[in-house]
């Protein structure tokens, strides 16, 4: 068998023009389902952020809170019952919100603030400069080191601005898994200075973050606060329910499906026709092996050795030239989100062996549907 | 001489009901080991049908053909294909080269299928080139050969095998007079033995003093097995 798979591969290789023309079918194919797939990715886990950056297993909120931005305020007694609920190790008010910074070049820039619980600083970032006791300070903030901190003047510790006509000061510099996807920049503070800073409504607890005692724990953490009015989601459930929030409410994920589908069926296209067209011109070839001896099955070993040898150089092609693309847009436009993740590589291999069972399909019915005699009869 | 083919009320028909076309009809004859034996005759007289039913290429409607002793129309279809391989070496008129392989590669290819190993293959497949005098262009592509060169390397590839039945196909039909009788000078001399057989298509009178005995077809029918006088 060995043998006359390298007889398909010569075949197929040395054949450069259609060789050429079914890699870039399948790589454009590829490329253009891993980088839209990868965007989208990009997306939810900037959408996600806070929830990854302050790490807590658990988040208590307002049932009609659709993503971390629309928080929607809290009245002060659900976190004491919170807190009160059997299997709640510690639970923690957060500030969550935005401002408007004045730089002292005088320019306003619109921050997000993020209020962490005075007594545990709970969901505290890495700092890389200062000391997160200086949170504590007068006027401090830390400001988090990532793509948006630019907009602030690259602000060092010491750097003063203007919060809503207060003074403030960074006392460090913290780094985060992810930056967030408004394109804000992140300032920590604690949430009695959030809540001192920034007008607030009657409540102020954005969310409630609770580390429960064991993961046996959740489910009944989760059915007392949906008595009490309020829904408790792990931190995985809360970023699916962000994530579903821009799949489906914001037509996102619709446009990033429809292009998708138009990537995979220019690229089976592409590939299928011109795999087609390769079987086609060999067809007479195809014809005398089997008048020699070859089996059909053989053939079909042949034509399927071809179609994935194709699939997979063109996959690891169109992989590579996304993730190259990828990496020169970050370098370029630091605020780019796209994320290429095993699930989307995943899909974009089932999507490649799709083009090439088609391909292959249309190529194997051909091939043993054509006769010796008809080689034989010229 | 042995009975190398056997061949008995042959039949074929394309179509069905009043649109049904004998292409063959009832052809009996026999092929003997060590002669090279012609089929000649009119376009659409049945002779490529009739090579095709022989070389277990297409299923007779009615007839059984016995090559070597062996009822080829019994076998299952991948007992036929090895028949094919083992026993039956072509030569087809258009030559069937595979164009992006190198001569040797194409000449191996019989000996691929039978799974032996790549570098043996190649190195059997050059021995052949020699006995058709073109081991100097075992690494050229088929396309870079004379059209005499493409009909060694198909003849080439038709004896890696050894095969005890060779099958041409209008042999000399897109060779100049020259090539076409070196060529058959070649075969007669180099390539006929005592354990094989050859049968020819052939239209080329030009080439019927290389056969031992002509057979001629017509509408579907023999008309006659002539033997050549010098025989």
């Amino acid at each position: 068998m060995k043998g006359i798979l390298k007889v398909a591969f010569k075949l197929l290789v040395n054949d450069k023009g259609k060789y050429a023309a079914l890699l870039v079918g399948i790589t454009f194919a590829v490329f253009l389902m891993v980088q839209m797939t990868s965007i989208f990715s990009g997306i939810l886990v900037k959408s996600s952020s806070t929830v990854i950056n302050l790490g807590a297993d658990m988040w208590v909120m307002d049932p009609a809170v659709n993503n971390v931005a629309s928080s929607i305020p809290l009245p002060d007694y659900v976190l004491d019952a919170v807190r009160s609920i059997e299997g709640v190790n510690y639970a923690v008010p957060l500030y969550s919100g935005a401002a408007l910074v004045k730089l002292r070049n005088g320019i306003f820039q619109p921050v997000t603030i993020l209020g962490l619980d005075d007594n545990s600083l709970f969901g505290r970032p890495e700092l890389i400069e200062g000391e997160i006791e200086d949170i504590y300070a007068e006027n401090a903030f830390i400001v988090v080191q990532d793509t948006e901190v630019r907009k602030l003047g690259h602000p060092t510790v010491g750097t003063e601005f203007e919060l809503n006509d207060h003074r403030g000061v960074i006392v460090g510099i913290a780094k985060v898994g992810a930056s967030g996807l408004f394109g804000l920049p992140t300032l920590y503070t604690t949430y009695s200075k959030a809540i001192q800073y920034i007008p607030s409504p009657r409540f102020t607890i954005s969310y409630i973050l609770v580390e429960p005692k064991s993961p046996e724990a959740v489910p009944h953490i989760e059915s007392e606060v949906r008595r009490l009015g309020y829904l408790a989601l792990t931190k995985d459930e809360f970023m699916e329910k962000i994530a579903n929030f821009y799949k489906y409410q914001t037509g996102l994920g619709t446009n990033i499906l429809i292009m998708t589908v138009v990537s995979f069926l220019v690229g089976l296209s592409i590939s299928g026709q011109t795999f087609y067209t390769f079987i086609l011109e060999n067809l007479e070839k195809f014809g005398a092996l089997k008048a020699i001896g070859a089996k059909g099955r053989e053939l079909i070993y042949m034509i399927l050795f071809q179609a994935t040898f194709t699939a997979l150089v063109g996959y690891g092609l169109g992989v590579g030239l996304c993730v190259l693309i990828i990496v020169l847009a970050k370098i370029r436009v630091p605020e780019y989100s796209a994320t290429v993740t095993f699930t989307t590589l995943a899909f974009a291999f089932v999507m490649v062996l799709i083009i090439v069972a088609i391909s292959s399909y249309i190529g194997i019915r051909k091939v043993l549907k054509i006769e010796p005699f008809d080689i034989f009869r010229g | 001489m042995d009975t190398a083919i056997s061949a008995k009320e042959l039949t074929k028909w394309f179509g069905e009901g009043d649109l049904r076309t004998y292409a063959v009809k009832e052809v009996s004859f026999d092929a003997y080991f060590g002669e090279i034996l012609f089929v000649v005759g009119p376009s659409g007289s049945g002779k490529t049908t009739l090579l095709s039913m022989i070389s277990g290429i297409l299923r007779p409607d009615s007839g059984t053909v016995n090559v070597d002793h062996v009822d080829i129309w019994s076998l299952t279809p991948d007992q036929i294909a090895e028949f094919r391989l083992n026993k039956v070496g072509f030569v087809f008129q258009d030559y069937h080269l595979f164009s992006r392989l190198t001569t040797a590669e194409n000449v191996a290819i019989p000996l691929i299928l039978k799974k032996k190993d790549w570098d043996e293959s190649i190195r059997d497949a050059e021995h052949y080139l020699d006995v058709v005098g073109l081991r100097n262009k075992a690494q050229l592509a088929p396309v870079k050969l004379s059209g005499g060169e493409q009909q060694r390397v198909a003849i080439a590839r038709s004896l890696v095998t050894q095969p005890d039945l060779l099958i041409f196909d209008e042999p000399t039909a897109s060779l100049d007079g020259d090539t076409g009788r070196r060529i058959m000078e070649f075969v007669k001399n180099r390539i006929l033995n005592d354990s094989r057989c050859i049968l020819i298509v052939t239209h080329d009178s030009r080439i019927f003093e290389y056969a031992d005995r002509i057979m001629r077809m017509e509408d579907g029918k023999t008309v006659g097995i002539q033997k050549r006088m010098d025989h």
